[in-house]
């Protein structure tokens, strides 16, 4: 197979073209950038390297000031962003990908292929897909200064989307001299030089307090309509200023008040506040959602009985613990598939034990699991609304089937440490922890690093599962879309078998802003595409 | 005197060097960074490898002599998150913190003094247990209550002050006065309800002593009884207050800081605390430490000024 720049470009604009979200209307927005927008973000922002970490506000402060190779559309299609095209060879051995017209780092410097090397390898030794990818990968070298070959020793089939990732690790393209830092040292607030829509402002910088982006006015946006991370990225901004606020009391005021534009997550519980506010509207903007997780840890008792954890599954029932989780009814969605509902991998198999909430049944799983009393560590997050109510309803559930619970509570900052831990319960252990993920990161097997079944390079946890990791391989390498959808389902069948974890259900987040702001993309919190009159 | 304030100075040393220990070895109780560092689907390996990067897999007794050699050199380290130095980081934080004291301490002198004189002159009446009783909703009502009856009141309602933010005076002098009014407010209600209650109850001891029924034999007027012979000498402890509450509103206004949004050390400490940032709370808590230092000399000076019987 042969794909030219031409033909890849020409579906790249259909795709675009057919996406919604007032693509058109960023066309038609020919107007002068103006104005600052002051947000206010879901966290503060101390690291800066989003291929380092993984935490979604240093992704969102990527997807600001670094760009992509390939980026995905509304549709989950990789579609070219830096890139102009790429050349797949007959044997799908060889990506030959070439850099668009007009690509320049903030500090004027061009980009050029020798710098998009070392930043693939630097985010495919830290990513999990990025990892997956590099298996396969022979070399990728430049061919001279606008084109990158990545040779394959075989066929592996998501190629672009591993390069076009949507969420944390995003293969953002650095400078060569960040880029060949090792993985275990992070760009500093020095060294914050993309070639994305917006440009760092150094010198106002105040981590945890206040981020300030200015319009990058070299940046040349794509043609087609803005279409999630895709397409142009018009800029009608001339700043874009993060203010941390650690009173969510005190965020809604200033949104009302008019001092800011745009409040990223409006918890829900001042929603309604909100809602009949003048002058303020909220929307959820992320389709994909966010998904809850209580994660088990299968090397230590009893959670390493695959009938315990499948006794808890049995005994949590999704609709009460969203209840407790968000307990809007407009921004729950109770969902019974290990990948997001609604998208392209969703599916029922074997998904009957996640719909019961019978005590009864659980208890009955729990007798025949041999299980004996033994102790069940919760890790108990305190300071995060959502996990601290997953913890007290899955620790609820637990005693009512008769386990002996103790549930510890802790930051989240103690949850991140504890976990690391794979010693038994009584010499500092776990079974479980609550944590829960944006729906980008949990749309495919391999994408989802929580259904990694590679022992100790699994996620925290540590499930050992040969079984599933050549599930999670063959759909990689999978040539058609029927295969990798024959082989999600035997992937959702294996991890509900095994019970990876329980999914505790979909919920979304309102996003709240003035109501001179427009916009704004059915999408991460991105600020192309945006306008603020007034 | 020099030789009194160059003895507390060197006194100092031993108990910065206590502080030093004692914080470096907590901290290291709570567990290591790297593990939130490295972010939520790290693997083992990535942790060991930035704990690595950190010097954190070294021996405790060898990240505490790095440390104790660094500060010897007036170096405080760097964030492990943000890759900042800690003094550039107290240095950014520094001005909202102490602008927001002054004010509040200079709002609250003016109003609490002549309140406390007040109540004690009038004693025993409804002036005196009304003083009395607004003092006791000052210390009752939590910071956070009264931060947000003053928002929704004067911000949301009559939009005379914003709702949040700092600006310095130094860039823009009419904004920094508008966006403290509120702030400065709140904070002050309980330093109001301390220093009134203390200027009462020491004025009115004072109003007893020999020299002061002295006085009024001799004719002098209520006023300059009040004002002169009986404040200056009730001041020591009014002195005292004034210090302590100085002292703890450095490290104390992270209610404050929050509720009004004010990006100064109280919060920074709390996010290095929530993070493990072990350089920034290190480095915090030594600071804290050397300003109530400071200031314990400070009101020990300011003692011989309003009591020329002290002397060191």
């Amino acid at each position: 197979m042969k794909v030219d720049r031409r033909q890849l470009m020409a579906g790249a604009a259909a795709t675009a073209a057919t996406a919604t979200l007032g693509g058109t209307g960023a066309l038609a927005q020919a107007a002068r950038p103006s104005g600052t927008l002051r947000v206010i973000p879901h966290a503060s922002l101390t690291i800066l390297d989003p291929v380092a970490t993984t935490g979604y506000i240093v992704r969102n402060h990527g997807y600001l000031i670094y760009d992509t190779l390939f980026a995905m559309d509304e549709q989950l299609r990789p579609q070219p962003q830096m890139a102009s095209g790429v050349e797949i060879s007959q044997d799908r051995l060889t990506y030959r990908i070439g850099l668009r017209d007009g690509l320049a780092w903030h500090d004027g410097s061009p980009v050029t292929s020798a710098d998009c090397v070392p930043s693939l390898t630097r985010w495919g030794r830290v990513d999990g897909l990025g990892q997956r990818l590099m298996s396969y990968v022979d070399s990728i070298e430049t061919d001279g200064p606008r084109t990158i070959v990545i040779k394959l020793k075989r066929p592996y089939g998501l190629v672009l989307h591993s390069i076009g990732k949507l969420s944390t690790n995003v293969p953002f393209m650095m400078p060569r001299r960040f880029a060949e830092k090792p993985t275990t040292e992070r760009t500093t607030a020095d060294e914050q030089i993309g070639s994305g829509p917006f440009r760092f402002v150094r010198g106002e910088f105040r981590p945890g307090a206040r981020v300030v982006y200015e319009r990058n006015p070299n940046y040349v946006p794509r043609s087609e309509p803005p279409s999630n991370a895709a397409g142009g990225k018009r800029v009608n901004l001339e700043r874009v200023e993060w203010i941390n606020f650690p009173d969510p009391t005190t965020a809604l005021n200033a949104l009302i008040s008019g001092e800011v534009d745009y409040y990223e997550q409006v918890p829900a519980d001042l929603l309604q506040i909100a809602a009949r506010a003048p002058g303020v509207k909220t929307q959820n903007f992320n389709p994909l959602g966010n998904v809850g997780m209580a994660r088990f840890n299968h090397l230590v008792a009893p959670s390493n009985n695959v009938g315990v954890r499948r006794a808890i599954a049995q005994a949590l029932n999704q609709r009460e613990l969203l209840q407790a989780m968000i307990g809007n009814a407009d921004f729950l969605r109770p969902c019974f598939s290990v990948f997001p509902c609604g998208t392209t991998f969703d599916t029922q198999i074997g998904n009957a034990i996640m719909q019961q909430g019978n005590l009864d049944a659980a208890r009955a799983t729990l007798r025949a699991s041999g299980y004996n009393g033994e102790r069940l560590v919760l890790l108990a997050t305190t300071d995060i609304p959502i996990q601290t109510a997953m913890a007290q309803v899955v620790a609820d559930a637990c005693r009512r089937i008769g386990m002996n619970v103790d549930a510890q509570a802790m930051d989240w900052a103690t949850v991140l440490q504890r976990r690391t831990s794979r010693n038994p319960v009584d010499q500092g252990g776990w079974n479980m922890f609550f944590t829960w993920w944006e729906g980008a990161d949990l749309l495919d097997p391999v994408v989802q690093f929580a259904l990694s079944g590679a022992g100790e390079r699994a996620w925290v946890g540590w499930p050992n599962d040969p079984q599933m990791e050549t599930l999670r391989s063959q759909f990689a390498e999978a040539g058609d879309a029927a295969e990798q959808k024959r082989l999600a389902d035997a992937v959702q069948a294996r991890a509900l078998e095994q019970m990876y974890q329980v999914y505790t259900g979909m919920f979304f987040v309102a996003t709240g802003f003035r109501d001179n702001v427009s916009g704004i993309l059915n999408a991460p919190p991105f600020f192309w595409n945006i306008t603020k009159r007034g | 005197m020099w030789w009194f304030i160059l003895q507390r100075i060197v006194a100092t040393i031993p108990v910065m060097g206590v502080v030093a220990l004692v914080v470096f070895f907590m901290l290291r109780l709570s567990g290591d960074p790297a593990a939130i560092l490295a972010g939520d689907t790290a693997t083992q390996e990535q942790i060991a490898g930035i704990r690595t990067a950190l010097g954190l897999d070294q021996p405790i007794h060898i990240q505490f002599f790095t440390w104790i050699w660094q500060i010897v050199r007036g170096d405080l380290g760097v964030s492990l998150f943000t890759g900042l130095p800690v003094t550039t980081l107290i240095a950014q934080r520094l001005e909202p913190t102490v602008m927001l004291a002054t004010t509040t301490i200079i709002f609250s002198v003016i109003v609490a003094v002549p309140l406390g004189v007040l109540a004690a002159w009038k004693a025993g009446t409804w002036i005196d247990r009304a003083v009395m009783i607004l003092a006791v909703i000052g210390f009752s009502v939590p910071v956070f209550v009264m931060g947000y009856f003053l928002i929704f009141g004067f911000a949301i309602n009559l939009r005379w002050f914003p709702v949040q933010g700092y600006t310095s005076p130094f860039v823009d002098f009419a904004r920094f006065t508008n966006q403290i009014v509120l702030p400065t407010l709140t904070l002050s209600a309980i330093y109001i309800a301390l220093i009134a209650r203390i200027t009462r109850a020491s004025v009115i001891e004072v109003l007893n002593e020999d020299y002061i029924r002295t006085a009024r034999a001799k004719g002098q007027i209520e006023r300059r009884v009040l004002f002169v012979h009986a404040l200056k000498n009730a001041a020591v402890p009014i002195v005292t207050v004034i210090g302590l509450g100085i002292a703890l509103l450095i490290g104390g206004v992270v209610v404050t800081e929050s509720v009004y949004n004010i990006p100064g050390l109280g919060r920074l400490v709390v996010d290095a605390i929530t993070r493990r940032d072990y350089p920034i709370i290190q480095g915090l808590i030594l600071f804290f430490a050397f300003v109530y230092i400071l200031l314990n000399l400070i009101i020990d000076l300011i003692y011989t000024m309003v009591d020329p019987r002290i002397r060191y």
